[in-house]
């Protein structure tokens, strides 16, 4: 493995590089196609360049573990506000995170729906593209429309246009309260009645989730203790008459209850996991439906019913297979998703993506990981990559 | 300012691409007579004027890939054009050039409260989407100060802000899907009606990207439920160093304004001559806004006055009544019309880190003595984004150019303190040749690089954003 400690060291080390590239950060969200490649590691550059609480602005490098960068927002009672996710529960990995990675996989957690997902908070980024050379985009203030947005660009971009080496936040307040609303739901429409009406009122939740296993539906708020009040109160009004509200103020179980959720902890024991983002109408309308007809798989749906995760044990596995002749539990994980990336786009079911999360590393490297583009968008997406990283060095094949 | 000399060649064949975009448009969507392109010469960036080729109006997604096929073929220049309010001159044409105006493209094509979305076109205004929704209790949140006007479409391109996006975001945080043409008339469906899709981001990437990667016909736009109300505070400080100090403890207590706006001495005093809102005469005044139930507002207000009083403000007026907000607001909202009363003003959108805010305001002040003219501060101060107005007369020979170096000078300043050029306004041309201020060589040949995978010929928008003599060999082709 090449450690650089600092970012002319890691720029020369892409550009002598004679060889592809896997480029690691704390090593904890191994998604993807599965990459061939000498491991380069981004975690030698670590550490706090600027935090400017009254700027609610923060630059530090990509390398800096995320226990470290929350730990020196809480002091500030500040927070990332987009609530990234913890894969190490449900992909069984070890190490730190780094905030690189969240970056690089624009992880984003049960807040997206109200404050934006990890690249929405993300202002600068400086990055070593595939020649070697030092890219900067974006910088350290939030209102910048200077040139293009490559900030953006590089979210998500999963080490495949450059390695990022610092990354600059509007970060927030974090609040003085939470409470959340807990509904006893019995299906699937009384779950989305619940989180659609909720996310028309004006009452700002900031987390809203259903737990079919725990028949329940969870409606966050967050604020000064006064206005989460009242709009606990105003909440439970227009929720009454789908049933029972019980709302829990403790700080602890707030934490609990909603870390749970972002780390879909329901399905850690499940060997193949997906992740299907859709409009919550077409989640609701069509794709339950669809699913419940197809097979009941163990699910947990977030982002007030945009983003539903699905698991898969071995057994409901090999269930699935025979419908395609086949009798094994891995022929009946890509048979199903295919069905899954398949019916993403079938216009009558209002279009979305799904993603292969978790599954072995011989799944992966069968199927397209990510819900596969348009041929046109398809075709931009090589562009890039050949611009940005003219020698296929920088995680190839990792996104198709 | 360097425009590119005209492609002759284009310019010659001017009769034949007319005929040809004739065939695939209505007569009354093609705009030729020279009389009549003058209506397209320049945008709200009026110093500087062209008159283009032609003009087209197409009124459909595929009305615009077949004119952008034909501008491909014939190696057309092409410059998209919202309603022109930009202010750097996003749609200021060039002789050789078809300007794609979107304002036939004006419908809202799908409303969906549940899912809290709205398609449009996006010719459509920025304030008809608001419009489209309000009466079931929603808003779109960016809202750019000329909203009444702005289309989309240049909302996208320049990915425009407004005075809320301290809480709410700008265009990029607000857009959720695209019908994106390409320059060599490809349509493609970016995104949709749900969030974050597991490829490139490229809404983030097409959203600010002044109308260079391709021509958007159609978004869908998250909306909002409107909140209860909104009631601001007006206070005065006596030097603009307690104000930042104040915004930034406001800040750290926890509350999240959606307003922070910021005036000084010579703003306030020509908009009390001009609107008479009832401003203390004080070098520096600030208007936090905050939303919420009743309750909620008293309870956000109440910790934002206790952290004013220990500041010590000449002035603290909390607006009890929707009249005594209104008053409160006039002023602000008036500043640049008193402005444009006193003199001819040019309007600077650099935004700093918001720490420096003291220093960059008195190195300011020392420019403005050194270059003879006045400057007025406008600030959305929140996120930083500056907005010096610099007043000069245009009749007077030699006052541009010294406004426009006192301009430059100000927007290498907010480089210098951390800052950029353009907070919501975008390059266009104004800001074109500070770019390497801002960047290093690898920096735009990224951004070049971008460019080149959408638009290889170097067709859309071509002479914007960056210095001319970084993309002269890619213009030449």
């Amino acid at each position: 493995m090449i450690r650089p400690e600092t970012e002319a060291e890691l720029a020369e080390a892409v550009a002598s590089a004679e060889e592809p590239l896997r480029i690691v950060g704390g090593g904890t969200r191994p998604v993807g196609q599965p990459v061939e490649g000498v491991a380069l590691s981004v975690a030698g550059l670590a550490g706090v360049e600027l935090y400017e609480p009254g700027a609610l602005t923060l630059v530090v490098r990509a390398g800096t573990p995320l226990a470290e960068v929350e730990r020196v927002l809480a002091a500030e009672g500040q927070r990332l506000a987009f609530e990234p996710m913890d894969h190490r529960g449900l992909l069984g990995t070890g190490g730190d995170p780094t905030i690189g990675g969240v970056v690089a996989a624009n992880v984003s957690g049960p807040r997206r729906i109200q404050a934006g997902a990890c690249r929405d908070a993300l202002i600068g980024v400086r990055f070593i593209d595939g020649r070697g050379q030092v890219v900067r985009n974006g910088g350290r203030v939030m209102k910048n429309v200077t040139g293009y947005d490559l900030v953006k660009l590089m979210a998500g971009s999963r080490g495949t246009l450059g390695v990022l080496t610092e990354v600059a936040f509007k970060v927030l307040p974090a609040p003085e309260s939470a409470a959340t609303l807990t509904l006893h739901v019995e299906d699937s429409g009384q779950a989305f009645d619940a989180m659609t009406r909720a996310m028309k009122s004006p009452c700002e939740v900031s987390g809203a989730a259903w737990v079919p296993g725990a028949r329940a539906v969870h409606l966050r708020l967050e604020g000064f203790s006064g206005s989460v009040g009242y709009r606990t109160g105003r909440l439970t009004d227009l929720l009454r008459d789908l049933g029972e509200v019980t709302v829990e103020t403790g700080a602890e179980a707030n934490a609990a209850l909603w870390r749970a959720i972002r780390d879909a902890e329901a399905l850690t024991d499940h060997p193949y996991v997906w992740r299907v983002s859709m409009a919550p109408g077409a989640m609701r309308a069509g794709f339950m439906a669809d699913l419940d007809r197809t097979a009941r798989f163990d699910r947990l749906v977030d982002w007030a019913g945009g983003l539903c995760w699905i698991g898969m044990t071995e057994a409901q596995a090999a269930e699935y297979a025979p419908r395609y002749g086949a009798d094994d539990a891995a022929s009946g994980a890509i048979r199903f998703h295919r069905d899954l990336q398949e019916a993403m786009v079938d216009p009558e079911l209002g279009g979305g993506h799904a993603t292969l999360v978790k599954g072995p590393a011989a799944l992966r490297a069968e199927v397209t990981v990510f819900q596969p583009e348009p041929a046109p968008l398809a075709a931009l997406a090589r562009g890039l990559r050949a611009q940005f990283d003219p020698r296929g060095i920088l995680n190839p094949g990792l996104m198709g | 300012m360097d425009m590119p000399v005209p492609n002759a060649a284009v310019i010659a064949k001017k009769d034949h691409v007319v005929a040809r975009l004739k065939a695939v448009l209505p007569d009354d969507a093609v705009i030729h007579d020279p009389a009549e392109t003058r209506a397209y010469e320049c945008d709200a960036l009026t110093v500087y004027r062209c008159p283009p080729l032609a003009a087209v109006l197409p009124s459909s997604t595929e009305e615009v890939a077949a004119v952008l096929r034909i501008c491909h073929e014939e190696g057309v220049p092409v410059v998209p054009r919202g309603s022109g309010t930009s202010l750097a001159g996003g749609a200021m044409p060039t002789a050789d050039s078809v300007i794609l105006g979107v304002a036939r493209l004006n419908a809202v094509l799908d409303v969906d409260y549940d899912n809290r979305v709205i398609r449009v076109q996006t010719g459509r205004t920025n304030l008809s989407v608001t419009g489209a929704v309000e009466e079931e209790g929603f808003f779109y949140a960016p809202d750019p100060s000329s909203q009444l006007a702005c289309a989309i479409a240049g909302n996208i391109a320049m990915n425009s802000g407004g005075a809320h996006c301290l809480k709410y975001g700008v265009t990029t945080n607000n857009l959720l899907g695209v019908t994106l043409v390409l320059m060599d008339g490809t349509v493609v469906e970016v995104g949709g009606a749900y969030l974050d899709s597991g490829g490139y981001d490229w809404l983030g990437l097409i959203c600010g990207s002044e109308g260079q990667l391709g021509v958007v016909t159609e978004a869908t736009l998250r909306i909002l439920p409107k909140p209860e109300g909104a009631r601001p505070v007006l206070m005065g400080f006596e030097s603009s160093e307690v104000a930042g100090a104040c915004v930034a403890d406001i800040i750290k207590a926890g509350v999240l304004p959606v307003a922070i706006e910021f005036m000084d001495r010579p703003c306030i005093r020509a908009t009390e001559a001009f609107a008479g809102a009832g401003y203390p005469d004080c070098e520096a005044l600030l208007i936090v806004e905050v939303e919420g139930s009743p309750a909620e507002i008293d309870e956000q207000l109440g910790v934002i006055c206790q952290i004013a009083r220990r500041h010590d403000p000449v002035e603290l007026r909390e607006s009890r009544s929707a009249e005594e907000s209104a008053r409160i607001w006039l002023g602000r909202k008036s500043a640049f019309g008193a402005m444009g009363q006193i003199n001819d003003y040019m309007c600077l959108d650099g935004t700093i880190p918001v720490s420096s805010l003291p220093m960059v305001l008195r190195r300011i002040g020392e420019m403005s003595k050194a270059y003879g003219l006045d400057v007025a501060n406008v600030f959305h101060a929140g996120d930083g984004n500056m907005h010096p107005l610099i007043l000069f007369d245009a009749n007077k020979p030699g006052d541009l150019e010294r406004c426009e170096a006192f301009g430059a000078d100000i927007l290498k300043l907010c480089v210098e303190v951390g800052g950029c050029l353009t907070g919501e306004h975008g390059v266009g041309i104004e800001k074109r040749d500070l770019m390497d201020v801002q960047f290093g060589p690898a920096d735009i040949e990224a951004q070049l690089r971008v460019k080149d995978v959408f638009d290889p010929q170097w067709l859309l928008n071509p002479a914007k954003v960056f210095p001319l003599e970084a993309t002269a060999a890619r213009r030449a082709g």
